[in-house]
Order: C-alpha cells, then sequence, then structure tokens
C-alpha cells in the first residue's frame, strides 16, 4: 500500500487523476475501520490532513461552505445556528474522540445508508463540491447517493467541501439506537422547514439502501399547509395531517431486517421520529411567530 | 466478628492501618485510567514472532482438506501448523471434558474453529500466509437448537462420548441433565389456588472483556517454555497445556501478565497452546494477541437458555410447588456446561421457600459457538425467568410484589430444592425492604426552564423524544448465587507467605497464584497480611506456577478460598514467629508465656496493648515462611436422579430495585436507576466491595436492554462479532447504582465474608425487566429487549437469531399462557 501525502489541493487533485483507486482520508474513522478489519486493501491511500482548507468553513449569504474535513465537533461548537440540523446529527456521532475526528466528507464518501450527516444534509438541501483536474462542479444532495455505500463521485473526483444552505426556519434531527450514546443508527430522520419557500424538507437515514428524502410525504404536507394558510396564521397543524406525513415517511422507507433491527421497526420508528419532528418544528415556527409579533 | 445476624458498621476496621475493613486503594488503579498499566497485549520480546489463527468459516462441516503450501512459502513466515503437526497424541483439552480440539480434525464443529496456526515475523505477514491457507469443507447438517439436537436422526456433534455424563444423558447431543426432585410437585398443585406458566428465552450474552486474549510464549533452553498470559487459572491452563505440548508441568512455567476483564470468559484455553505449539515449533517468542473480531470466536459465551416454569400459590400468598425445565445451549465444546447445569438446576427456584419442586435442567451440544463460565454462570438466566415468574403470580394474586417476595423468603435454616439447608444468615426480606425503603428518584428529571434535557431521556443525545410517550415503570428482584466450586469439586488455594526484616523494618510477601483480573485480590492479600501480621509494608508477588494452584478467580470465590489461604498461611506465620520470640525472648517478661499475643505496629504485644518486642529483635536476620493449601469446607455431588446433596459451601444475596423510563412509541429504555442491597458478610475492602456490586449491576443492565451474540439459525453463524453492534452500555446508559451493603457474618467463612462478585448480576436484569413490563404493560419473555419487542414490530422471520423471539406481542398484549383458577 502506497501512502500518498499531498502538500496541497492541487497536488491531491493531480494524485487523484494519476491513481483513481487512491482512497483518500481524513479522519480516518471510516477507512481505518476497514482496513483494520481487512475489509479493503486499497492500492494507495491518501492522506489529505495537510490540506488546511479542508477544515475551514465559509458562512455565506444563503449557505455555508463547509470544508470537508471540519470535524463534527466543530459543526456542534460553531455551526449549530446557522446548521442547526447537522449539527444536532453531529452530536449523535459516535463518541468525542471520534467527533473530533471526523468529518461530513467522510460521510459523503463512504455514503454508507447509516451515515449521521446524510438525512440532516437532505432535510436542509445541500450541494457536493467535487472537484478533478478536469474541473469543479455542485452536485445536488439529492443526486449524490446512488446506491449502497456509492455516490456519484467520479474515480478521480475528491470532495471539496459541501454547500448547506442556512437554516431559515426550525430544524430537527432524530435518530434511534439501542443505547443512549455511541451508537450506529438503526434508523435516522431529518426535517427542515423552509418558510422562505415554504417548503418542508426530510432525510431518512438507515431504512432504504442509500439515504433518502420522503418526497411524497413532503408534497403532502407542503400542500396541506399551502392549502390552510399555516404558514401565515401559525396555527397547530392538524393532527389528521401530521398522522398522514408521518405515515407518507414511514412509507418511503424501504427497510431490511440486519441485526441492528426488523424493517418492521424500522418503517414504525420513522414514522413515529417524523411525528416528532414535525410537531417540535412547527411548535418552534409558531414561537418564533409570536415571539417576532411580539415585538413589533 | 459481630453476632451472626447483626448488621455491623463498614467502617470498622482492624488495628492495623491498611488492614481488612479499610478501603485501601488498588496499586495499579493509577496505572489502569492513565494507560500506563501493561497488558499481556502490551508484551514485547526481541526477535519474537507473531502467531495467527485461521479460524472456519462454516459452523459445521467435513474438512477435505487443508493445503498449507503458499503460506509456508510465504516471506517471513517460520511456521504452519496444522492437527497434523501436533506433537503427541494428547490433542485435545477441556476445563473438565477433553473434547476440544487444539486444532480441528476431520471437521469443524462451530464458526469460528481454529483449523491450522501461522507463526510470522510480523503480525500482518501471520494474518495474509492464515489467509492464503486453503481448507475445503464439505458442510453437514447443523444443529442448532433442542429440536435439532435431539431429532431421530439428529446429527451428532459428538460421536464416541466417553466422558462422566455420556452414561446417563438422554441423547448424546446432551451434555449433562441434572433433574432435581424433592416432595411432590403434582399433588402440591392440587393446592394451589393459582398456577402460572410462563416460558422464557435469555438471550447469549457475551463477557466483552475490553483486553483481548493475549500471551507471549518463550521457549526455554531446557526444551521448556515460558507462558506469559492474561488468564484465571494459571494451575488449570497448565493442567491442559502440557500434555499437549508433550512436557512436564514443571517445564511449562506460567506467570499472569496484565489481564484486561474476564467475567468467567478466560477460563478456558484460548490461544495458550498455540502460541507454545508455535514457540517450540520455531525456537523463538511467540506472541499472539487476538483482535476485537477474533476474541468473539476466543472465547466461550454465556449459555443461551429456554425456560419453562410453573408455579403454585395458595390466595394467601405461599408458594406451593415449582416445576422448570431449563435448557442451556452449549454450543459445540462442553467447557463449563456440566457445572452451568449444576447450577441452573439447583439456584433454579431462587431465595424462597418451596417444599415441593420438580427440576430439570440440561445443557445441549450444538453447532453454536461454545458457552461456558460467565459471571453468574446458570443461576443468572434462572433468576431473569423465576422472578419473572413471582412478579406474575402476585400480579394474579392481586399482591404487591415485593410483599409476595417476602411472605416466601427463605431464611438462615431454610433447606434449598437439594435438601440442603442455607447455614448461614439468608437476608432475603431485609434486602427486599431495603431497595424498596430507598427514596424514588424524581420524576420527569428531563424537565427544566428551557425545554427538555434529552440527555436525562430515552435516546440521550439522538433526540427521540421532547418527553413525548415516555413512562415510568419500577420492578424488582432478589437471586441467589452460590459462592465457590460445588458438587464435590476440591476447591482449595494455596498461598506463600514470607515475614522477615528487610532494611530494619518488617516485610511481609504474600505468593499466590491467584489471577488478578480486576476483582481486587491484590489489594484484599496486602489487607490480610497487615490485618493477621500487623506489619506496613507488604509486597505481592507477580502470581505464576512456582507456587500451588490458587483456583479459578470465578464463582465469586477468591476473597473466601485465595484470602482464606492467605490469611490461614499469616496465622501459621505468625504462630512460628510467636514460637521463636518465645524461645529467644522469653525469660524476658512473663507475658510471653501466659497472655494471648498479637503482632501489630511491628511488634509482639499483648492483647493488653503491652510491647513485649520489635519484630526485628525477634527475627533478626531470620525468614518465617509458610506455603500452605487452604480448603473451604467440602462439598458432595448432587444426586443424579433426585439432585440432593449438600452441593454449595456458601450462598449470596443480592436484591435490586430498577426504575427505567420507556418511550413506549419507540421502545427505547433508559434505566434511571438502580438501586442494589447485598448482604456481602463482611466488606473487607468496602470501596471494592460497591465497585462489585456497581459492575455487577451494569452487566445484568446489559443482558437487559442491549447486550447478546446473535447467531443465525440458519447458518449458525455469529452476526455481530464487533462492538459497532455488540453494544454494551455506555456511561450514558448507566443510571445512578445507589448500594446498600450488608454484613450478616457467616461464621464459616473466613472474617465472615461472603462472596461479592456474582449476586449482583443475577437480580439486575429481572428488575429491569420487571420496571419495563410495568412501564408498557407487555408480557416481555425475553432478554435482552429490543425497541422491536416493545413496539410490536419483532419480524416474524428475521435473520439472526430473532426467530427465536416470542415476545413480539403488540402492545397491551396480556401475559401469556396464564392459567389461573378461582379458590
Amino acid at each position: 500500500m502506497d501512502f500518498l501525502r499531498p502538500a496541497s489541493w492541487e497536488e491531491a487533485l493531480a494524485a487523484k487523476a494519476e491513481h483513481p483507486t487512491a482512497v483518500p482520508i481524513a479522519g480516518g474513522t471510516d477507512v481505518m475501520v476497514e482496513i483494520n478489519f481487512d475489509h479493503r486493501r486499497p492500492e494507495y491511500l491518501m492522506d489529505l490532513n495537510r490540506i488546511a482548507d479542508l477544515t475551514e468553513w465559509e458562512v455565506g449569504a444563503d449557505s455555508v461552505r463547509l470544508g470537508a474535513s471540519v470535524p463534527y465537533t466543530g459543526i456542534m461548537e460553531h455551526l449549530s445556528t446557522d446548521l442547526p440540523g447537522l449539527a444536532l446529527a453531529s452530536h449523535t456521532v459516535a463518541s468525542p474522540q471520534i467527533r473530533n475526528r471526523g468529518g461530513v466528507g467522510g460521510n459523503l464518501g463512504t455514503a454508507s445508508p447509516a451515515g449521521d450527516a446524510h438525512p440532516a444534509l437532505l432535510a436542509a438541501g445541500a450541494e457536493v463540491e467535487a472537484e478533478s483536474v478536469r474541473g469543479r462542479r455542485l452536485i445536488p444532495i439529492d443526486a449524490f447517493y446512488t446506491g449502497v455505500k456509492r455516490n456519484a463521485l467520479e474515480p478521480d473526483e475528491l470532495i471539496r467541501a459541501v454547500h448547506v444552505k442556512r437554516a431559515g426556519g426550525p430544524q430537527q434531527f432524530s435518530k434511534v439506537g439501542t443505547r443512549n450514546a455511541m451508537v450506529i443508527a438503526v434508523c435516522a430522520f431529518g426535517l427542515a422547514l423552509h418558510p422562505g419557500t415554504r417548503t418542508v424538507r426530510t432525510g431518512i437515514g438507515s431504512a432504504a439502501p442509500t439515504p433518502i428524502r420522503a418526497t411524497a410525504a413532503e408534497e403532502f404536507l407542503n400542500a396541506a399547509l399551502e392549502e390552510g394558510g399555516f404558514w401565515d396564521n401559525g396555527k397547530i397543524i392538524t393532527p389528521s395531517a401530521v398522522k398522514r406525513f408521518a405515515d407518507l415517511c414511514a412509507a418511503a422507507c424501504d427497510p431490511i431486517d440486519d441485526v441492528r433491527g426488523t424493517a418492521a421497526y424500522r418503517r414504525h420508528a420513522v414514522g413515529v421520529m417524523a411525528r416528532r419532528t414535525l410537531t417540535w418544528t412547527w411548535e418552534s415556527y409558531r414561537g418564533a411567530r409570536r415571539t417576532t409579533e411580539g415585538a413589533a | 466478628m459481630t453476632a451472626t445476624g447483626a448488621p455491623t458498621g463498614l467502617t470498622q476496621g482492624s488495628r492495623t492501618k491498611g488492614g481488612i475493613g479499610e478501603s485501601t486503594l488498588r496499586p495499579d488503579g493509577v496505572l489502569k485510567v492513565t494507560g500506563e498499566f501493561a497488558y499481556a497485549s502490551d508484551m514485547w520480546h526481541e526477535d519474537m514472532l507473531w502467531g495467527q489463527i485461521l479460524r472456519s468459516t462454516v459452523a459445521h462441516a467435513e474438512i477435505v482438506s487443508v493445503d498449507t503450501g503458499e503460506a509456508l512459502a510465504t516471506p517471513g513466515v517460520y511456521a504452519v501448523m496444522t492437527y497434523d503437526d501436533l506433537p503427541t497424541d494428547v490433542r485435545h483439552y477441556g476445563l473438565e471434558i477433553r473434547d476440544t480440539p487444539v486444532l480441528a480434525h476431520g471437521k469443524v464443529r462451530h464458526h469460528g474453529e481454529p483449523v491450522a496456526i501461522v507463526a510470522a515475523d510480523h503480525p500482518e505477514t501471520a494474518r495474509r500466509a492464515a489467509a492464503k491457507i486453503k481448507v475445503e469443507y464439505r458442510e453437514l447438517p447443523l444443529v442448532t437448537d433442542e429440536a435439532s439436537a435431539t431429532a431421530p436422526d439428529a446429527v451428532l456433534v459428538h460421536e464416541h462420548r466417553t466422558d462422566r455424563h455420556a452414561p446417563h444423558v438422554p441423547h448424546p447431543n446432551i451434555v449433562h441433565r441434572q433433574p432435581i426432585v424433592r416432595g411432590d410437585a403434582g399433588a402440591a398443585a392440587g393446592r394451589a389456588d393459582v398456577i402460572v406458566t410462563g416460558d422464557y428465552h435469555f438471550g447469549m450474552q457475551d463477557q466483552a472483556f475490553l483486553g483481548p486474549e493475549s500471551g507471549l510464549a518463550v521457549p526455554g533452553e531446557d526444551g521448556g517454555v515460558d507462558l506469559y498470559v492474561a488468564t484465571q487459572w494459571l494451575h488449570s491452563d497448565l493442567r491442559q497445556i502440557a500434555p499437549v505440548l508433550g512436557l512436564p508441568e514443571d517445564k511449562v512455567r506460567m506467570t499472569l501478565s496484565g489481564v484486561g476483564g474476564a467475567f468467567g470468559g478466560r477460563e478456558d484455553l484460548s490461544m495458550q497452546i498455540h502460541a507454545c505449539l508455535l514457540a517450540l515449533r520455531t525456537g523463538k517468542p511467540v506472541k499472539i494477541v487476538y483482535n476485537r473480531f477474533e476474541s468473539f470466536f476466543g472465547h466461550v459465551h454465556r449459555h443461551p437458555a429456554r425456560l419453562h416454569y410453573e408455579h403454585g400459590a395458595t390466595r394467601d400468598g405461599r408458594l406451593t410447588h415449582v416445576k422448570c425445565r431449563i435448557v442451556l445451549d452449549g454450543g459445540a465444546y462442553a467447557s463449563a456446561s456440566p457445572a452451568v447445569v449444576g447450577n441452573a438446576a439447583s439456584l433454579s427456584v431462587g431465595p424462597y421457600v418451596c417444599e415441593d419442586v420438580d427440576i430439570e435442567a440440561l445443557a445441549l451440544y450444538s453447532n453454536n459457538p461454545p458457552c461456558g463460565a460467565m459471571r453468574g454462570f446458570g443461576a443468572v438466566q434462572a433468576c431473569f425467568a423465576y422472578e419473572a415468574q413471582m412478579d406474575k403470580v402476585a400480579k394474579e394474586l392481586g399482591l404487591d410484589p415485593v410483599e409476595f417476595r417476602r411472605i416466601n423468603a427463605m431464611e438462615q435454616g431454610t433447606p434449598m430444592p437439594t435438601g440442603q439447608p442455607v447455614d448461614s444468615p439468608a437476608p432475603v426480606a431485609e434486602l427486599l425492604r431495603r431497595v424498596k425503603a430507598m427514596p424514588m428518584p424524581p420524576e420527569r428529571q428531563w424537565e427544566s426552564s428551557r425545554g427538555a434535557d434529552v440527555r436525562q431521556l430515552p435516546g440521550g443525545l439522538s433526540n427521540t423524544t421532547h418527553g413525548e410517550g415516555v413512562v415510568r415503570g419500577v420492578g424488582y428482584a432478589v437471586g441467589i448465587k452460590n459462592v465457590g466450586f460445588s458438587e464435590g469439586f476440591d476447591d482449595y488455594s494455596t498461598a506463600r507467605v514470607r515475614l522477615e526484616v528487610a532494611g530494619g523494618r518488617p516485610l511481609v510477601t504474600v505468593h499466590t497464584a491467584m489471577a488478578e483480573v480486576g476483582q481486587g485480590g491484590v489489594t484484599v492479600h496486602a489487607q490480610i497480611a497487615r490485618t493477621e501480621l500487623g506489619v506496613a509494608e507488604v509486597v505481592i508477588r507477580p502470581a505464576d506456577t512456582r507456587v500451588g494452584s490458587a483456583g479459578s478467580t470465578s464463582a465469586s470465590r477468591q476473597t473466601y478460598v485465595t484470602g482464606g489461604a492467605v490469611k490461614h498461611a499469616c496465622e501459621l506465620v505468625r504462630e512460628r514467629v510467636l514460637e521463636t520470640g518465645r524461645r529467644k525472648l522469653g525469660s524476658h517478661h512473663p507475658a510471653w508465656a501466659t497472655a494471648e499475643l498479637l503482632l501489630e505496629g511491628g511488634k509482639v504485644v499483648t492483647d493488653g496493648g503491652e510491647v513485649l518486642a520489635d519484630l526485628a529483635d525477634v527475627l533478626e536476620d531470620e525468614a518465617v515462611e509458610a506455603e500452605e493449601e487452604w480448603r473451604h469446607r467440602p462439598t458432595e455431588p448432587f444426586d443424579p436422579r433426585t439432585g440432593q446433596g449438600n452441593g454449595h459451601v456458601q450462598y449470596s444475596f443480592a436484591a435490586h430495585r430498577a426504575v427505567v423510563e420507556v418511550d413506549t412509541e419507540l421502545g427505547l429504555v433508559k434505566v434511571i436507576e438502580l438501586a442494589c442491597a447485598q448482604d456481602v458478610g463482611k466488606a473487607l475492602n468496602p470501596l471494592s466491595v460497591v465497585g462489585q456490586i456497581q459492575g455487577g449491576t451494569v452487566q445484568g443492565l446489559g443482558i437487559a436492554v442491549m447486550e447478546e451474540i446473535v447467531v443465525d439459525p440458519v447458518t449458525a453463524k455469529v452476526g455481530n462479532p464487533s462492538f459497532t453492534d455488540y453494544l454494551l452500555p455506555t456511561i450514558l446508559d448507566t443510571p445512578a447504582l445507589p448500594v446498600d451493603v450488608l454484613e450478616l457474618a457467616d461464621d464459616h467463612a473466613p472474617y465472615g465474608l461472603r462472596g461479592v462478585g456474582e449476586a449482583p448480576t443475577l437480580s439486575s436484569t429481572p428488575a429491569v425487566l420487571a420496571a419495563v413490563r410495568d412501564a408498557t404493560g407487555l408480557a416481555l419473555d425475553r432478554t435482552p429487549v429490543r425497541p422491536e419487542h416493545l413496539t410490536g414490530t419483532a419480524s416474524q422471520d428475521p435473520p439472526g437469531g430473532a426467530r427465536n423471539v416470542t415476545s413480539s406481542a403488540p402492545p397491551g398484549a396480556s401475559a401469556k399462557s396464564r392459567s389461573a383458577r378461582g379458590t
């Protein structure tokens, strides 16, 4: 196994072009486990830790450009206002030690359906900044996950950053595991309200071959909210609509039975999380409206 | 020592500083928490090779061929060995029954069985070379449960059995079967106002010690071998290793290296023989360290069990009879299965009075992973079931579960189902009273002015609830565990104690072969020596085979038995010192002849406190040494048909109250508090005692809500050999653990002490399950209970052993298999 240590992003792109089988490693929290267990033995390992700007982020007008190697700890500490859903998801990643090392770039590169960042990225809306010597492109997060542990990257591409929409409304993230910390997701759910566009977006983890959005549920809810004038009147969403939304989220799942849980449980739990996170975010939205009105 | 039955305070110490009753600190404590302690996996030797084991990829198969050519040709590889390369005709080992091949011969009987071993100059080279060994298997039908084990056409896991249990078992796929019949359960059932039955399933728990199996074998110039290894019982290892190597036992010199936890999982051999074989073959030191994955295959687990119970009671709350049948899955090799069967049978009724019992316990041979010793040893599985039953009966009678237990609680003198009376305090009712009397943790602790504190809620930081669906439940359980080895086993320990004057100061050296696996024996031995010899400075020698056997660090026995041996050797040393003093100095003071003499503060003193001499003046340059074997009272085998007999030497009791909060919609459990009351006879080191109780309690919590090795029922392969999927409780899963320690002396035991380590592991699990039942109203007849069991989403035909799930009743379903009769 050859160990490549590019000193700059350009060197990294060149090395990746020359050795498309090279496996990038940043925090190493996925890659090293696979190597230690002999699940993979890459010809080339490319250490990205010398490239400083991968651990930087930039808060823009509409979105946050989050370097691929920004550790989860950094997201929790610095970005909980702009990226509340992702910050909540970051809290649930493994242990403090792992959160100090791991970042969203690794989650995206591995593209495991159980990656904790995915539901939050899907719900918030994001684009993956991929680059190769041939150029740079932004891949919409909806098109990024292409199969079990497969993504839309070309062999010569590296993930440089992810552009996540700044929160314009409340966001929530829930994850079910069979213990109260340091647990891989049995299933997970992210939800973001986008009052600017009057839409709701979702993300589901570990309940289908890839991370997915519950698009039928979103469409139903968007229509229901619009129809009832809820965005303006700030009323409590009718329980039947919440239930219908939760049922559609559960129906969006395509889960399996495995040692971590049954398919039936995953479907059930996604429905519960959908109902709860919608209730929490909507309560928060209503509360924010009241505060705004009170101040006016 | 206090009068039997009278509780004593925990502060009472001996007259010598650092003696028994004080919470002296562990000598290895700081090293362990700062990461400086040398564990077995840290060992290194110049020129050493690394050993690697090739394990079977299938559970049951004939080995058609093994081709080691390519592995041997790998640069850096020094040796590859298979069954055919073993040096003598002794090619099997085992704790009691030598049924386990050192390397597979002709067939493999479980997933992960060792087939070949490799030594190379780098661990990665060894690992890759092992992967190049080509093994051709022809798969055989599997034995995976009682039905497939005892079917008329069942394939035999072991043909041609010659062990001592073979003649009396009903089927060759049953390792051992122990019935216990006392009174007339059938007739007694006629007196019952209510009869409650239940079927229970206990999952396969792993010891999951953090320090994986490891050791270093160094070939000696005399043709022997020095083995440094993390184990639980050096001399038992030695007895099994030496004949396979073709060496006399004195040429296999064993030294204990740093042990990172054991819990029963190091009672059987793992890499010991393999490392020695490779070292003797190559003439070089060989180190073997399992990784986490291999560790799951490298040691036996706790027996999973199926338990059927029938309890009867009269309307006034007295048990009429208990019938039960306990089927333990021992897996492919016997390990400790026979003794686990004896425990499960004899302790199957729990700490209750019941004169009419009909009990059967047995262990299967199967193609599942081998199971053997683990903390609680057969008593854990039974306690889970009988405590569930006690709650069911209480409910049927409309009685409070604690009150129902109190009515039936055994006490000193109560006969066990084996007919053996419990001949020391049995404060069962008092322990229950104490846990019940503890203040309850406040309700809804998650509520704060700033919203829900998710860390206090089921799911924790996973943020699954802000209080929705959360229901509190409370449950109680109590258990009984035997202490020490039972059924006529010659359970002894050996201690060598030396007293001398070094640099003008008296110094005690204690040498035993006791394996310190975290239980704190090294601390306690020093305390005993200080108490008995009145000397502050005590050196504990490393455990090795240059001294006689200490027996196993298991069965809650080491403080009792090796502690007893150290005490006894100290007493001999003291007598000899006093003899020497009388001889040398007796003429100086009449008290030498007339008074009761003690050793205190490095001096000989009278019981009135008058100093007669310094030890330095008594001993001068003489060292006084004693090495003695010490035994607890003998026990008897159980009668093979009736199970009667004085099989156990001591019992220990603990009770728990569990308070849980369950997210009833998501099936997530947060244990809020697990309070324990335990009688320890005498707390030699109160801090260690509380640590043991808290550790055992958390291990019981683990099997209640998360810990399980999942074995695929179709392939008999292990589905979750990693800490990603074999979940252990983290600190965020660990609740407040208040502990109330009683000290009711057992007059038969050294200092009145009672073995501590296992009892809390028993009652913790059923208390948590009872609390979850209380919160959810579900029957819950299996452990661990998983979210799908609490939400009615357990799969009907899932993979990975969940086939056995019987608690898939939807929320609101009533207890199953219950039949009640009117008065």
